[in-house]
């Protein structure tokens, strides 16, 4: 291959698509493996159909992974650089994400009469158009598989599951990356068949020799900048694992037993996935039999003396409403992940959406003030989760975290934390036979209450969802009532103390600021850093902690006269800040598309409020 | 796999004293719950769990409020989640005696599923239900139990609903113990809530309590002393099932269903009565005993008590298992398993 022209490039974007079971999100997931242990930085996006598996070679059925690596990743891409489209359908439905220019490789095999109508073409999708804009390799996947599996008297079935490997050989090659991460992956993931082993590893090596044999592509062989990282131990990390790790995490630091009850629902159920396999770790998994038992039971967990956590997405938030209400009125800690997906009612469940910021903030019955905090990147939801259940414990707050489908279900690179380097949580656990206690009595500073355990002496107290008095028995008096909304409401806000002041990226001396929150950063900070290099004045404030906010969020704010607040819903954070900022007029952008933001979107709109 | 207990147990000799609250009781006067919480509260000095251990759980309605006369623990919640509470409250801390208390309506219609599903798993928890066929709190409308076509608020041309047995609901959802009283029978009500308590699993207790105000003298058919002992049969393990002043009734099995005969009569003697087994895995007999009334007594003490391993003992084994044997210590050791490279 040292023949080969190799063309160095920063970055590069890679889409898998093909049918539901085609392995797309298996390529997907190996190349950005073997490209993060040889040094990229990358980022994933997995975007794939709600059916498990909908009609065969249909566009319903296109399942897709996108893998943007390279040496500074922040999204998984815009379009593609390089799109593998396993059958017509997905080649339909995903030319749309590929760049002009881009290498398309198709499995000729399935672009059979058969297949074409199935995908809705009438004509040749290999139009004049087509071949000039875009480079083609139109590969025999199918029938190459299919002539190593009988060599090797495998059954059609399980050969037909390695046509992936073709593919992924071919990528290896325009990647200019050796096949050896992937062998072992192999090796280790069917050790037990030997035979499966032997079919994918020559398979994938057949794609690879394919590709090298195709003079007209080897000009187009690419080998992608390495990342420039803080020195450190690395892995790759979903989301919605982060997620889960992040609140074990916290239970080790706090010593509080970790419980989570939750109900499946996509795409949050890796959260509850990923702590059913911890119990090694005190991870004490319930899989309630509805959404409301996961929060109920959880806030049980808590009283009892749990870091206690449920996780959800929308629908499920939506029935969890009146029991978040009733962990605020017994000022229990719990953690609410909610992986947002798109709605209203079931919605886009496989996609992602910023759009239960309203229902997280204001979804309860009376007054009910709790902490909202947001990831902002696959990677980080770990410290996020972290600090959801840090705030929870510290401050005897119910907090709900929100994540998304991108971030959930999206990878990143991750640098390992030691514990050690983690702080130490202190849950406001009562003393034993304390004279003193009473169930609503407040700490001064931040209005948090002490938590006394079931099993402790001389505590013995009443919970519940009626109002009482700072005592701890009931009372319908009214101004009882009142002192004890201020309260509640004074422990919620009084948390901005103890949280960090918010920051300005970019150019802080920007004739424009850029707002966003949660799972949008990578793409804001991308259009934002563009722009900046263009000789354009942006400054860019992202925002994770929702309610309360950073004290300093208003002075911020009021330094620029141009503000767009981005957001993948129809304005509920720009709403909501000019509710606590109505001085600050606020551009919005909104995209409503069950699809993350891109750069040229966004860097578009900038430009367009610049120029105003 | 041996079963293991949880809650301690103390020497400390508690009298009734002990569990009552300085709390005033709110009930109105002549409700039967005064006579249930009366009967649960002279059931826990009996059982020696450690009094710091025990906590209630209750959901929405009049009878929810006993949290606030006993005096442990305890958490009024919210309208039918108590058994979702409760399930949280034992997974995070096995060693708590577990109390649920629930009415009719908060248990088998709005909290219907989590109750189902508490019995299902078998989890170690103490659930009573006051049925007294009525929402009380809310001033009169039908509830789950409510006798069919009977008037009330909100069924004015009387209700087309027909009622759930809960005897019927905890078999069906594979219960390993159901007992029954009546509210006028105090004594009674402590020996199954009693027994109910050492059943290591799910225990059902449903109490026929009289509403004074919204469905006064729902239960009089059968517990007015005039006809009590003909109208209901206390079950006793291993002894036949005679019911009347002078035990001279008993119940028989026809070979087709279940049928009240007089000793003496017809030539029927003591070994034609059928014997109670509280422990028979089948859950048939059970079933019919549940479901007696109208012409057959109604059954009360306990009618089923089935040996199944608790999800309690199972989860605990489990965390056990792991946290002596399984692949991670502590958290550095996950975070760095796997596929890691160093930078």
């Amino acid at each position: 291959m040292s023949q080969n022209q190799i063309v160095n490039k920063e970055d590069i974007v890679v889409r898998f698509a093909g049918d539901s079971g085609d392995g797309m999100q298996l390529s997907g997931t190996l190349f950005s493996d073997a490209s993060a242990l040889t040094g990229n930085d990358i980022a994933t996006f997995p975007d794939y159909p709600a059916e498990i598996r909908a009609p065969h070679n249909t566009i319903a059925g296109v399942s897709g992974y996108q893998v943007h690596v390279g040496k500074s990743i922040y999204s998984s891409g815009d379009k593609c650089d390089i799109l593998v489209a396993m059958n017509p359908a997905s080649f339909k439905s995903n030319l749309k994400w590929a760049k002009k220019g881009a290498t398309v490789i198709v499995d000729i095999d399935t672009f059979t009469t058969e297949g074409l109508e199935k995908a809705g073409y009438t004509a040749d999708p290999f139009t004049e158009e087509f071949e000039r804009d875009y480079t083609i390799i139109k590969a025999p996947v199918t029938s190459f598989t299919a002539r190593i599996g009988e060599e090797q008297g495998i059954d059609k079935k399980t050969t037909e599951k390695c046509r992936n490997m073709f593919a992924l050989g071919i990528i290896f090659f325009l990647t200019n990356k050796s096949l050896e991460q992937t062998n072992a992956y192999l090796e280790r993931k069917f050790a037990k068949k030997p035979e499966i082993v032997k079919l994918n590893k020559a398979v994938l090596s057949e794609g690879y020799e394919y590709a090298d044999k195709l003079e007209a592509i080897h000009s187009h062989i690419v080998s992608v900048a390495t990342a420039e990282m803080p020195k450190g131990r690395y892995r790759n990390i979903t989301g919605n694992v982060a997620t889960a790790w992040g609140l074990l995490a916290a239970s080790e630091k706090s010593g509080r037993r970790l419980f989570l009850g939750s109900y499946p629902i996509t795409p949050a159920t890796d959260v509850m996935v990923e702590l059913a396999k911890h119990k090694s770790l005190g991870a004490r998994v319930f899989q309630a039999e509805d959404e409301i038992a996961g929060i109920c039971s959880a806030i049980g967990a808590s009283y009892a003396g749990a870091l206690a956590c449920t996780s959800t997405s929308g629908p499920g938030l939506s029935l969890k409403s009146e029991a978040l209400g009733l962990a605020v009125m017994t000022e229990l800690p719990l953690v609410v992940v909610d992986v947002q997906r798109g709605g209203p009612s079931t919605g886009l469940p496989t996609k992602t959406e910023q759009s239960d910021l309203a229902q997280a903030l204001y979804g309860r019955n009376g007054e009910a003030p709790l902490v909202v905090v947001a990831a902002s990147s696959s990677a980080n939801c770990f410290y996020w989760a972290f600090e959801a259940a840090r705030i929870a414990l510290e401050h005897m707050t119910p907090v709900i975290l929100l994540t998304d489908g991108y971030l959930g279900n999206g990878s990143q690179l991750f640098r390992i934390p030691k514990m050690a380097d983690l702080p130490t949580i202190k849950p406001r656990l009562a003393t034993p036979n304390d004279p003193n206690y009473k169930p609503f009595y407040r700490d001064p500073e931040t209005y948090a209450r002490q938590w006394a355990l079931p099993g402790m002496e001389g505590l013995r107290h009443r919970v519940g969802g009626l109002e009482k008095a700072p005592e701890g028995n009931l009372s319908t008096d009214p101004e009882n009532h009142a002192l004890m909304c201020r309260n509640r409401q004074e422990k919620v806000d009084r948390v901005a103390n103890y949280i960090p002041e918010q920051e300005v990226q970019g150019n802080p001396d920007g004739d424009l600021l850029v707002v966003g929150w949660g799972g949008t950063s990578g793409a804001l900070t991308l259009a934002v850093e563009e722009m900046n290099k263009e000789g354009k004045k942006v400054a860019y404030t992202h925002f994770n902690y929702i309610c309360p906010l950073p004290k300093n969020t208003g002075d911020i704010l009021r330094k620029y006269k141009k503000i767009v607040v981005c957001e993948l819903n129809n304005g509920q954070f720009a709403g909501y800040l000019r509710t606590q900022f109505p001085e600050c007029p606020m551009h919005q952008y909104n995209k409503i598309m069950g699809l993350p933001f891109e750069v040229g979107e966004l860097k578009a709109e900038f430009n367009k409020i610049l120029g105003e | 796999m041996t079963e293991k207990h949880f809650v301690p147990k103390t020497d400390a000799e508690y009298t009734k004293k002990d569990f009552t609250s300085d709390q005033m009781v709110k009930w109105c006067p002549g409700c039967g719950d005064h006579a249930i919480l009366s009967a649960l509260l002279n059931a826990f000095p009996l059982l020696h769990d450690k009094k710091e251990n025990i906590c209630m759980v209750s959901g929405i309605g009049c009878s929810s409020r006993i949290p606030y006369y006993v005096d442990t623990y305890g958490f009024h919640s919210i309208h039918g989640r108590a058994c979702a509470i409760a399930t949280g409250v034992k997974l995070a801390n096995p060693a708590l005696s577990v109390w649920v208390n629930m009415g009719d309506g908060d248990s088998m219609a709005i909290g219907g599923n989590h109750l189902i599903h508490a019995i299902r798993r078998n989890q170690d928890l103490n659930i009573t239900i006051f049925n007294n066929e009525i929402y009380g709190l809310t001033k009169g409308q039908y509830s789950p139990t409510t006798k069919f076509g009977q008037v009330t608020k909100t069924s004015p041309y009387g209700t087309i609903d027909y009622p759930f047995n809960p005897g019927e609901l905890v078999m069906g959802s594979q219960g390993t113990f159901f007992a029954r009283s009546l509210d006028v029978m105090p004594p009674l009500t402590t020996e199954v809530m009693t027994r109910a308590a050492e059943h290591d699993g799910a225990s059902v207790v449903e109490v026929l309590q009289n509403c004074v105000i919204f469905n006064d003298k729902t239960h009089q058919a059968i517990t007015d002393r005039a006809v009590r002992d003909d109208r209901t049969i206390v079950l006793e393990h291993g002894k036949p099932m005679l019911f009347g002043k002078n035990k001279e009734k008993g119940i028989r099995f026809n070979g087709r269903q279940l049928e009240a005969v007089v000793i003496g009569e017809n030539g029927i003697t003591v070994d034609d009565i059928l014997v109670h087994h509280e422990d028979t895995e089948d859950v048939g007999i059970h079933m019919m005993l549940a479901r007696m009334g109208g012409d057959l007594p109604v059954a009360l003490g306990v009618i089923r008590n089935v040996k199944k391993v608790s999800y309690t003992q199972l989860y605990e084994a489990q965390m056990e298992e792991q946290m002596e044997h399984g692949k991670y210590r502590c958290m550095d050791d996950l975070l760095n398993s796997g596929d890691t490279w160093e930078v």
